[in-house]
Formats: structure tokens, C-alpha cells, sequence
């Protein structure tokens, strides 16, 4: 469904991504795993057309979609939740949906689809006429999944949706996506909680330096020993 | 609103008073009540052209530096369709507004996008060019002097017990606060209207989205242009025109959007109303020419007591 092949992406002179290579199976989940500063942000962004690569190719469905504008590559069915949320703190809980259900290819459902948004999440529809930026983190996380859900993706990826979040809400967010994955959506999952996305993955990558170091299924990757002492500590 | 701000924006408004008490107390009540509404509804249209200026800031973050020397092209875009058509400002308004989005929408779009994410004072420079361009035209095109604009009914006048006020002013000042009621609805109601808030509440947001994000800035570029054309055709029928008024209304607007609050609409209108009963005061008071000294003051105050303006949220 998503093919990445040789991806580089630089910030300046600094080179934040080198020969990126991935792919990703339609309704499946995969995860990316790394440090800080790995490249998982840059990497999910060059992809959603927020970053523009020097060089390589991201195929969806066949169609190279690498240096496209961002709202051209929602339009195809590649969403994204990203890290920090990145809601909109002024606008309602309902506008924050209207929004994300603008670009064309979701318009004409929008209104459907904001009443399955508040059935996925109660919560949000006790908060319709509020602010966003006066939700607490997790129901901004939440919102961020249902604003994502709005556009009609096929593809959604995940970065850092956890950071930040009480332990029960981590549950929560995890069982969503669990949850929209089993609906048919396909998963890209960035997470510092390597543990859990391992998990959950059906094929994971390790990023470091901007550089791919490891791939294979998320069990191989979890019974790997570079993998639990680096990102595991055990 | 906090009890300390309105303690703030009190001590403000305090302070202004204080420093036209001594010479205002000499003259007749009714006379200075006539002043006190002459400068409110100029005011307002003050405030529709700055905020313009605050609704494109809001959004696109670029300060239209050409802003005064637009509100001057419409001023004599008016006049133009008056001599022509005998075209009423008030019916003038709409082809002017038009254009002027259209406008707007094409300097955003073709010049001003490129310029979006490089330094701010490449920004700065483009649009003073810009601006700078516009007023050699207009003194190629209409010379320096002043070019005025009479209605058959510019001297007629409501009278309100000892209150006389001119039409033209009380019609512009309504039009000027219909059109920012006009607006404001826009933005609540209307989908463009709520993406544009979007844009302009995280921008990162806005792309995650899926929001063509230049094209939002060229819309919202395209009705600051509109709302500082209505109020150039407004404004023209209350002030000759000339070129040299061009930076000056800038500079105006830009003080205007200061004081109001950068960012809120309701600040902009209540920014211009703020400046326009300063500069009338200081009018009767002291001069008409030192009316901008006391609008810089006003502005000096507001920048102490009040960084984020009347009516601004403050920075967090």
C-alpha cells in the first residue's frame, strides 16, 4: 500500500533522513522505533507532504506521492495524528471535526461521519461547544484521532499519540487503534513505548540517525537482543 | 474579561481623559459632545480599515505595510466612479470591495506566498516596495493635491437635541460596523470561514488536516484587501485624499491594531474608535495637526500598562 524507497530528507545541511527504505501491507500495523532525533517525526512528516525530500520515492497505491503538497496526499487517504495533536486550542471540539472533514474526497460525508467520531468517543460529544485547548491531553488526543478519522483515510500514522498521557488513557488510545486497524484502516505507528507497539506490530523498523538499522516482525524485532537492551533496557 | 484588565484598560482610557481635561473644560458641553461623536463614528471606519489589517496579520502573519497606500487607492477609486457614473460611495462600495479582494487574493498568491517562509524583514521589504510603487502611481496618475468627493447630501445633518451630526458620518460608521458584523459571521458560520481560523490557530494543524493552506492565506489576504477597500470608499466621502495619506493610514492602522489587541476583531473596531475620538479631542483641543502626537501616546500608554492591547489575549 505504502512503498518509501531510498527517502532523503534535509534540514539545511543536516541530513535528517538517509536512504529511508519501508513498506507497509494494506491492514496492517507497523511500527517505528527509535531515539530522539532518529528521524521518526521527519520521516512521518516527508511522507504527509509537510517536508519536501531531496531525493526517493513514496509510493501509495502506486502513485508516487513524494514532494506532493500536504493537502494533496491527505486527499489521497494518508492521514495523520500528530505528535503533540496539534488541535486547534480555539475552536470548538465540533469545529475541530468540521475541519478536518474538509478536504474534498471527505466533504460529502462529513456529517455522518462527525455522529460516528462521537460514538467512537462519548466524551467528545459531552464537550462539543467547548475549546479545544480546554480539553485535557487525552481527550486532545482523542479529538486529534477523530479529526484524523474525518478526512476518510485509509492509511493513519500515529506519531508519539501516548506522550504525555496518563497510564489509563495510554490504554485507551492503544485500544482505538487497535480497534480502527480492525475497521480496515492501516496503521503507521511511531511510539516512544516501544514495548507496547512492538506488540501490536505486524512489521516493525528500528530508525537511527535517520538511518533504517534493523527491520522484521515486531515479535523478531522484541526477542532481539540489540533491541531490548537499546530500547527496552533490559 | 479579568477585573484587572478592565482595572488596566480603565486606567488607560483614565489617563487620556486626564490629558485632555485641562484644555477641554473651557469649552461648551455640546460642542464637545458633538467632537466626542464625530470622532466615534470616524472611529469606526478607522476600525474597518485596520481591521483589515489585523485579519490578515491574524491569519497569513505577514503585516500588509501597503495597507494606508490601498486605502488611498480606493479613496480615489471612489471619487473616479462618482465623476465618471456619479456612482454614490455607498453603491460604489460593492464593484470596489470586489476588486480589491481580487486583488488582494492575486498579491498573496502570486507575490506574497513565495515570500511565506523567509525572514521577516524580506517580508517587510516586499510590501514596503510594494506600497512605495503604489504611491508614485497614484501621484503619476492624480498629482499631490487633494481630490475631494461632495454628495449632494455631505452637508446635511441629524439633529439630537443639542447633537449635530452628519449623515455621510452616521451612514459610514453604520456600514463600516454591518460590514464587521458581516465578517464575523463569516468566520463563525461559514466553512471557509472556519478553516481560515484554523490556519491561523495552528498552522502545522491546518496541514496535518489537509487544508490548502495558501489558498486560505490568499482568501484571507483577498478580504483584509476588501474590507480596506469598503472603508477607502467610506472614508473619502468624511477626508480629501492625496497621496501622502497613504503611509500615513499605515501607520494609522497599524497603531489602530496595537492598541485594539493584534488578533481580535472586536479590538480593531474598538482600537479605531479609541484613536478617532483622540484625534478629534486633540482637534478641538489643542490643533488638528497634533492629532497624531496623541494618537503615539495613546499608543505609548496602551504598550506599558497593556502590551497585548485592549482587547489581545495575552502571549502565553
Amino acid at each position: 500500500m505504502l512503498e518509501v524507497r531510498d527517502l532523503d530528507l534535509f534540514y539545511g545541511d543536516a541530513q535528517a533522513l538517509d536512504r529511508v527504505s519501508l513498506s507497509v501491507d494494506e491492514g496492517a500495523i507497523v511500527a517505528i522505533v527509535g531515539s530522539n532525533g532518529a528521524g521518526k517525526t521527519s520521516l512521518i512528516r516527508t511522507i504527509a507532504g509537510i517536508e519536501t525530500p531531496r531525493s526517493g520515492t513514496i509510493r501509495f497505491r502506486g502513485k508516487d506521492i513524494a514532494g506532493l503538497p500536504s493537502h494533496a496526499v491527505v486527499d489521497l487517504g494518508v492521514g495523520q495524528v500528530a505528535e503533540g495533536r496539534q488541535v486547534f486550542p480555539t475552536l470548538s471540539v465540533r469545529e475541530n471535526l468540521e475541519v478536518g472533514g474538509l478536504v474534498p474526497r471527505a466533504r460529502a460525508k462529513a456529517r455522518a461521519t462527525v455522529d460516528e467520531v462521537f460514538a467512537l468517543f462519548p466524551r467528545l460529544k459531552e464537550r462539543e461547544k467547548q475549546a479545544a485547548g480546554t480539553l485535557s491531553g487525552g481527550e486532545q488526543q482523542m479529538l486529534a484521532i477523530g479529526r484524523c478519522l474525518m478526512g476518510q483515510p485509509e492509511l493513519v500514522m500515529f506519531d508519539e499519540p501516548s506522550l504525555g498521557l496518563a497510564p489509563a488513557v495510554v490504554q485507551e488510545v492503544f485500544r482505538t487503534i487497535v480497534a480502527l486497524n480492525r475497521r480496515g484502516i492501516t496503521v503507521v505507528l511511531v511510539e516512544q513505548n516501544v514495548a507496547v507497539s512492538l506488540k501490536l506490530a505486524s512489521r516493525a523498523y528500528v530508525l537511527e540517525n535517520g538511518r533504517v538499522v534493523m527491520e522484521g516482525s515486531g515479535a523478531e524485532l522484541l526477542a532481539d537482543d540489540r533491541v531490548r537492551q537499546a530500547y527496552l533496557g533490559l | 474579561m479579568k477585573p484587572k484588565s478592565a482595572v488596566t484598560i480603565g486606567a488607560i482610557v483614565a489617563g487620556l481623559v486626564a490629558l485632555y481635561s485641562w484644555r477641554l473644560a473651557a469649552l461648551p458641553g455640546a460642542l464637545l459632545g458633538n467632537v466626542l461623536v464625530t470622532g466615534l463614528l470616524t472611529g469606526l471606519v478607522y476600525g474597518l480599515m485596520a481591521l483589515g489589517l489585523s485579519v490578515i496579520f491574524g491569519v497569513v502573519r505577514v503585516v500588509n505595510f501597503a495597507h494606508g497606500e490601498m486605502m488611498t487607492i480606493a479613496m480615489y477609486a471612489a471619487t473616479l466612479l462618482f465623476a465618471a457614473l456619479k456612482l454614490d460611495p455607498f453603491l460604489a462600495l460593492f464593484p470596489v470591495a470586489v476588486i480589491f479582494f481580487a486583488f488582494g487574493y492575486a498579491l498573496q498568491a502570486g507575490l506574497i506566498n513565495p515570500f511565506i517562509e523567509r525572514p521577516e524583514h524580506s517580508q517587510f521589504m516586499l510590501l514596503v516596495a510594494v506600497a512605495i510603487i503604489m504611491v508614485n502611481v497614484l501621484l503619476m496618475g492624480f498629482g499631490p493635491d487633494a481630490r475631494s468627493l461632495q454628495v449632494d447630501y455631505a452637508l446635511e445633518s441629524f439633529e439630537i437635541g443639542p447633537l449635530v451630526v452628519d449623515k455621510v458620518r452616521v451612514y459610514a460608521a453604520a456600514v463600516a460596523v454591518l460590514l464587521a458584523v458581516a465578517l464575523f459571521a463569516f468566520f463563525r458560520i461559514t466553512s471557509t470561514g472556519r478553516a481560515i481560523r484554523a490556519c491561523a490557530d495552528n498552522l502545522l494543524g491546518a496541514k496535518v488536516v489537509g487544508l490548502d493552506v495558501k489558498r486560505y492565506y490568499a482568501l484571507t489576504f483577498g478580504i483584509g484587501s476588501a474590507l480596506v477597500g469598503a472603508a477607502g470608499v467610506l472614508q473619502v466621502m468624511l477626508v480629501d485624499v492625496t497621496p501622502a495619506l497613504g503611509p500615513a493610514y499605515t501607520l494609522l492602522a497599524f497603531v489602530i491594531v496595537i492598541v485594539g489587541g493584534l488578533g481580535s476583531m472586536a479590538g480593531a473596531l474598538a482600537g479605531g474608535v479609541l484613536i478617532g475620538v483622540s484625534e478629534a479631542l486633540a482637534g478641538v483641543a489643542f490643533t488638528p495637526s497634533a492629532k497624531s502626537m496623541f494618537s503615539f501616546a495613546l499608543l505609548i500608554l496602551v504598550l506599558l500598562l497593556r502590551p497585548q492591547g485592549l482587547l489581545g489575549k495575552k502571549a502565553a
